[in-house]
């Protein structure tokens, strides 16, 4: 029996009850269809988590007060209660740990903000200059915070796009206008360009003040909230952090490590914590998927179990004159395999729109990659071998006399 | 040729033993015409499995054309079947959904012959069966009865076998055109000297072969020449 015969066999006798193989198909193209589809899904939703933490700045070691937390994890309740670092603990980083590139202190609170009968509630950071060159931040007209504004306890503020459309209006030049936070008059000297995105707190919807002037006038004290540290490559992060570490801990005379008063929270940390968390997610997506493809599956040797008694009398046929058990179990194996890998291929096509779908109307990015496809081919492919075997062996095991009297 | 040599046959179905063949000894020449009669359990049907190379008998030895078949495996039967033996069945047993030339093909693609060479093989098949030509690309379920077993005819011809194997190929068929397919037998064993044993519980049937062996109860009671053999009316 050649390859084109095979074909042919299968070809006719898929098409002779085209409903039957048609909602049998229809079973793997929804599994592999949601296998692609929610892979897809998955993968883009790890990729857009990865952007936005990106987002926040390269090769970042955050110190934060408070005990350890969970990476990525930012109770905002802790923080004004746990007042441990202070201005010159940053000053002590940037001079002590020289791999460091930057070192940025902030203070940071939520204020209501009015500016002429308009008002939001916002975020409200006092920093340094170093801080855009550390946290990604771009301006888009203006400056930012200057190290002289700084000295000199200036009144100034740059905000973000998002606190501009909320007090201004969208596209409204608002350099120069004045801004009213916590009873305290602000300039404002700058606008940050948009960044999008929302993983860790949109920094489109922040204002920039001096770090004195949020001191002085607007917390209270002499306290910082965060101390962002940009190492200056990926390799360097690890050692810099145990030098804050060892750095910080003397400065604050504690002793045994474990009742650190401060934490330290590392950028490659956060990522690995959130891919670890997306690639579950991911996971599960798939596994649930998983499920309909086994459905699928199992549709198929029902079909096939049914085909096969329902050709009994020609099983027997084909045996008295001269098919072997080999002919008889490759036919039957390739009708399933066929029913899956078509079903494979109308699946992965299905799946492909569905996260289209799904990227245009939900917002989700999605990709698929082209692993996603060739494991759905696989795994399709797989099934219809696997559960094909059974029932082309019931096939091919008839003994061909009780085939041929078979009613 | 073939020769049966004190063939049994016992099924055996949890203690029951049932002794079906209990020593069935004859030959069959080369371009004989041979009808196996008997009565429904007489065991012609399990005769016929075992000539058919689709049983294996219990003890004795079955030489078909010098070598001995009796105790080869399934696959070396059906390389044996596949060669040497065509079948036509009571009820025809044809691939519905395909044309009279793919049915009648079917035994080539077993047989490995190339796709080129096998229509060749089939038409001249269905021309040696009778079947006009017009019906050839029909598919094989708008035929009538007697065309359908005229196509298994051809089928069972198409490789050229050493014994063509009629299992009551009347059956299901009218007498008018039961008359007919007996008349193709005949036809194909007179002009091109097919081998043919046609096994069948009709004598009226079995009067249409140039030898009867009668058998019953799993013996043999009478193997002789047909006298008085009739000549299908018919076409």
């Amino acid at each position: 029996m050649t390859l084109i015969d095979l074909f042919e066999e299968t070809h006719s006798s898929l098409t002779v009850n085209k409903v039957r193989t048609g909602l049998t198909m229809l079973g793997i193209v929804i599994g592999i269809g949601s296998v692609i589809a929610m892979i897809s899904i998955g993968q883009g939703a790890q990729g857009t988590i990865e952007a936005n933490i990106q987002s926040i700045g390269s090769n970042l070691l955050l110190v934060m007060p408070g005990a350890q937390r969970g990476a990525g994890v930012q109770v905002s309740a802790g923080r004004g209660s746990a007042q441990t670092l202070t201005q010159e603990d940053a000053d002590a980083i940037s001079k002590e740990v020289t791999d460091a590139n930057a070192v940025a202190p902030e203070v940071s609170r939520r204020y209501q903000v009015t500016a002429r009968g308009t008002n939001t509630n916002t975020q409200v950071v006092g920093t340094v200059a170093a801080y855009p060159s550390v946290r990604n931040i771009e301006i888009e007209e203006g400056s930012f915070v200057t190290d002289s504004n700084v000295r000199a306890l200036s009144r100034v503020a740059v905000i973000g796009p998002t606190v501009l459309t909320d007090l201004f209006g969208e596209g409204a030049n608002a350099i120069g206008q004045t801004i009213r936070i916590n009873k305290v008059d602000f300039k404002i000297i700058g606008v940050t360009k948009a960044k999008g995105g929302s993983g860790f707190g949109s920094q489109d919807d922040m204002i920039f003040v001096p770090l004195s002037t949020a001191q002085r006038f607007l917390a209270g004290d002499t306290y910082v909230t965060t101390i962002s540290v940009q190492a200056k490559d990926q390799e360097s992060m690890p050692a810099i952090q145990q030098q804050i570490n060892d750095l910080l801990l003397s400065r604050h005379n504690i002793i045994p490590p474990q009742t650190a008063d401060f934490s330290i929270l590392n950028q490659a940390d956060i990522v690995a914590t959130a891919a670890s968390i997306t690639n579950t997610f991911t996971i599960l997506l798939g596994a649930i998927a998983g499920i309909s493809l086994v459905v699928g599956g199992i549709g198929i040797m029902n079909m096939m179990l049914t085909t096969v008694t329902e050709r009994t009398r020609e099983i027997g046929l084909r045996k008295a004159i001269g098919a072997k058990r080999k002919d008889i179990s490759t036919q039957f194996l390739a009708e399933s395999v066929t029913l899956t890998f078509v079903g494979g291929v109308i699946g992965v096509l299905f799946g492909w729109g569905v996260s289209l779908l799904v990227a245009q109307f939900a917002g989700i990015a999605t990709s698929i990659s082209w692993s996603a496809v060739a494991l759905a081919f696989g795994v399709s492919a797989g099934i219809g071998i696997l559960f094909g075997y059974y029932p082309a062996r019931r096939a091919a095991g008839l003994n061909p006399i009780e085939a041929l009297r078979y009613e | 040729m073939i020769a049966c040599k004190d063939i049994t046959k016992v099924y055996i179905n949890g203690d029951v033993e049932t002794v079906v063949l209990k020593g069935v000894s004859f030959e069959i020449r080369e371009g004989e015409f041979v009808a196996i009669m008997g009565p429904s359990g007489s065991g012609k049907s399990t005769l016929m499995h075992i000539l058919g190379c689709l049983d294996a008998p219990t003890a004795g030895a079955y030489v078909l054309d010098g070598n001995n078949v009796a105790n080869l495996s399934d696959d070396e039967l059906a390389d044996i079947r596949q060669g040497k033996i065509g079948f036509v069945f009571q009820s025809f047993n044809l691939l519905s959904r395909a044309t009279v030339l793919r049915n009648v093909m079917l035994p080539l693609v077993y047989a490995g012959i190339p796709k080129h060479t096998r229509e060749l093989h089939a038409r001249k098949a269905l021309e040696a069966a009778g079947l006009p030509e017009d019906r050839w690309t029909h598919l094989s379920n708008q035929l009538s009865g007697g065309q359908m077993q005229r196509v298994a005819i051809a089928r069972a011809l198409v490789n050229n076998p050493s014994i063509i194997l009629a299992d009551e190929p009347t059956g299901n068929l009218d007498t008018k055109t039961g008359e007919v397919v007996l008349g193709t037998f005949q036809e194909l064993n007179h002009r091109e000297h097919h081998t043919i044993i046609l096994i069948t519980h009709e004598p009226y049937v079995a009067e249409h072969a140039d030898r009867i062996i009668h058998i019953q109860d799993g013996l043999i009671l009478e193997d002789k020449k047909n006298h008085h053999k009739r000549t299908a009316t018919g076409e």
